[in-house]
């Protein structure tokens, strides 16, 4: 009842102004009235430059916003269904499926997301959840490699969020991950392409500015994946770092690359502090 | 009016003549101001103001609010407001400012619009692809005339 009010509220909303809606920055997130998410806290020390974190979803107008607040309501949660099916099908070589070794992902996989990006020992490098994800595939599998931002890809993500969500993200930046993560702070700060702006320029130096009709939030990951009103879909961080680069009329990193393995692990360091949110929703 | 008639009676006299224009490269500036017309014509303040509002082009309401131009969409607030711009800012400081605001303020988050090459990573326009330097400036020397012309209409 009260969610159909809700919705009802945002359509009036919608229709009623064609000026972007200003957020309610004060509001507070709780899914399902349960999950309470942290969507403000201290910045952690690394931190330098701010003071205060906040979730992208602080940002956001209040329809927006509402959508986050009930999974019937949250488009990307489709994606988590999907996911669901993927988990405990069969496929590749050895005739396994994710369920065949980690059983049921809403307890093997919780508190996953908070900590990822992260090392990996044996492997020797930063890897992301999209990378664990294949690992496993290929080589524990004998799978095909899922594309970075493939739907399937996407939708296992959602899914190996939405079961952290409202535990702190906590990605841990010293010992052998602090040379990548140093090298994603630098990403962070170098003024690209012709418009000579770096992550920063917006996300740190403006957030809470509108930038024509966008109002800038710092640019943070544990929202993700983000499902985007605009293109209606789930999309991977380094979609939008891609879409944050091209945008400084610059030439873009690829998904997957070394450089946006390091700035997924700076800036998801970023938010050590706010709640995993993924599936969120965005415009 | 006075310039209007002036752009007119050059046009006709010089159709086909290039005016003395000034490249990117060559631009000099003194503490950030440029004193000379970087077209060697005067600007047309009409067209400077769908410069200014043009997502393809200037943009500058991205950043800058502007209340003559309130009947475009969405002024960002990133930059300072630019009412009584002419009150502040002599005709050299505007050019300078528009041609490349970072020899006025220092690391500034305003774009250069009249540069060509020293950039990290250039790409093609907003295709995320590479491009090779140097690049077409931002803004034409014309453009950057007609957008000064428009700012030192800005007087409160
Ligand atoms: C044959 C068994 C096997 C299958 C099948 C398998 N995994 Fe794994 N997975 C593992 C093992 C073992 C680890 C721990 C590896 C390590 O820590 O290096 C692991 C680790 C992971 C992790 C990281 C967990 C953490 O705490 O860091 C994720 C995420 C994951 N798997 C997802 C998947 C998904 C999704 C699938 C199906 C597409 C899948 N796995 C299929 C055995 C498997
Ligand atoms: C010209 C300004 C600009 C620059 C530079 C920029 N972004 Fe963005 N970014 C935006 C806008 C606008 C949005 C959408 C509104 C928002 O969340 O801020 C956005 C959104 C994001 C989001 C999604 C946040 C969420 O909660 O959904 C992330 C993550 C992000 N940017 C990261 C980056 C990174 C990393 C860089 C540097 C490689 C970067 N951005 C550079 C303007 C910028
Ligand atoms: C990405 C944001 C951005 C864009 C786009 C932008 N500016 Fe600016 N502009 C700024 C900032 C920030 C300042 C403040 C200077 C500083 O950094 O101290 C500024 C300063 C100025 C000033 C001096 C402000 C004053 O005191 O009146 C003028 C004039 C100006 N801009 C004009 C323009 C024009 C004209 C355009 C478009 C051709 C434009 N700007 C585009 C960000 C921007």
């Amino acid at each position: 009842m009260k969610n159909k009010m809700l919705r009802s509220v945002a359509v009036l909303v919608a229709v009623g102004l064609s000026a972007p809606v200003l957020a309610d920055e004060d509001a507070d997130l709780v899914i399902n009235e349960e999950i309470e998410i942290t969507v403000r806290a201290p910045a952690p020390d690394h931190t330098e430059n701010l003071s205060e974190i906040f979730s992208g979803w602080v940002f956001r107008s209040a329809e927006t916003q509402a959508m986050q607040m009930d999974d019937f309501d949250n488009p990307g949660m489709i994606g988590v269904e999907s996911a669901m099916a993927d988990w405990a099908a069969v496929d590749g070589s050895e005739g396994k499926s994710c369920a065949s070794c980690h059983e049921d992902a809403e307890t093997s996989m919780k508190g996953v997301r908070a900590v990822y990006p992260k090392w990996n020992e044996e492997a020797g490098e930063v890897r992301t959840l999209e990378m664990q994800i294949n690992d496993c595939r290929t080589t524990r599998m004998g799978a095909e490699e899922w594309k970075w931002s493939g739907d399937d890809m996407v939708d296992m993500t959602a899914l190996i969020s939405s079961v952290s969500r409202g535990m702190p993200m906590n990605v841990a930046i010293d010992g052998p991950a602090r040379e990548t993560w140093e090298k994603g702070k630098e990403i962070y700060y170098t003024r690209y392409g012709q418009l000579e702006l770096a992550c920063a320029n917006c996300h740190e130096d403006n957030y809470g500015n509108m930038i024509r009709a966008d109002h800038l939030s710092q640019g943070q990951t544990n929202g993700f994946p983000v499902y985007r009103l605009k293109t209606a879909s789930l999309n991977s961080t380094h979609k939008r770092f891609r879409g944050c680069i091209r945008d400084t009329r610059a030439e873009t990193f690829a998904e997957g690359s070394p450089e946006f393995i390091a700035l997924d692990l700076y800036v998801a360091s970023r938010g050590n502090g706010l709640s995993v949110e993924g599936p969120s929703v965005r415009n | 009016m006075k310039h209007r008639a002036l752009t007119l009676a050059c046009a006709v006299t010089l159709t086909g003549a290039a005016w003395a224009e000034t490249a990117p490269e060559a631009v000099s500036y003194d503490y950030g101001a440029v004193a000379e017309s970087l077209s060697g014509a005067p600007g047309d303040p009409e067209a400077g103001r769908a410069v200014m509002v043009s997502r393809g082009l200037g943009n500058c309401i991205a950043c800058h609010e502007v209340t003559a131009l309130s009947d475009a969409p969405f002024h960002g607030e990133v930059g300072p407001m630019l009412d009584g711009a002419a009150d502040r800012w002599t005709e050299a400081e505007l050019r300078g400012i528009v041609a490349n605001a970072k020899m006025m303020f220092d690391g500034t988050m305003m774009p250069a619009f009249y540069k060509t090459s020293g950039y990290i990573r250039p790409g093609d326009a907003f295709t995320g692809k590479a491009a090779t330097e140097p690049l077409p400036p931002l803004l034409t020397a014309q453009q950057i005339e007609d957008v000064v012309a428009y700012l030192l209409t800005l007087k409160e």
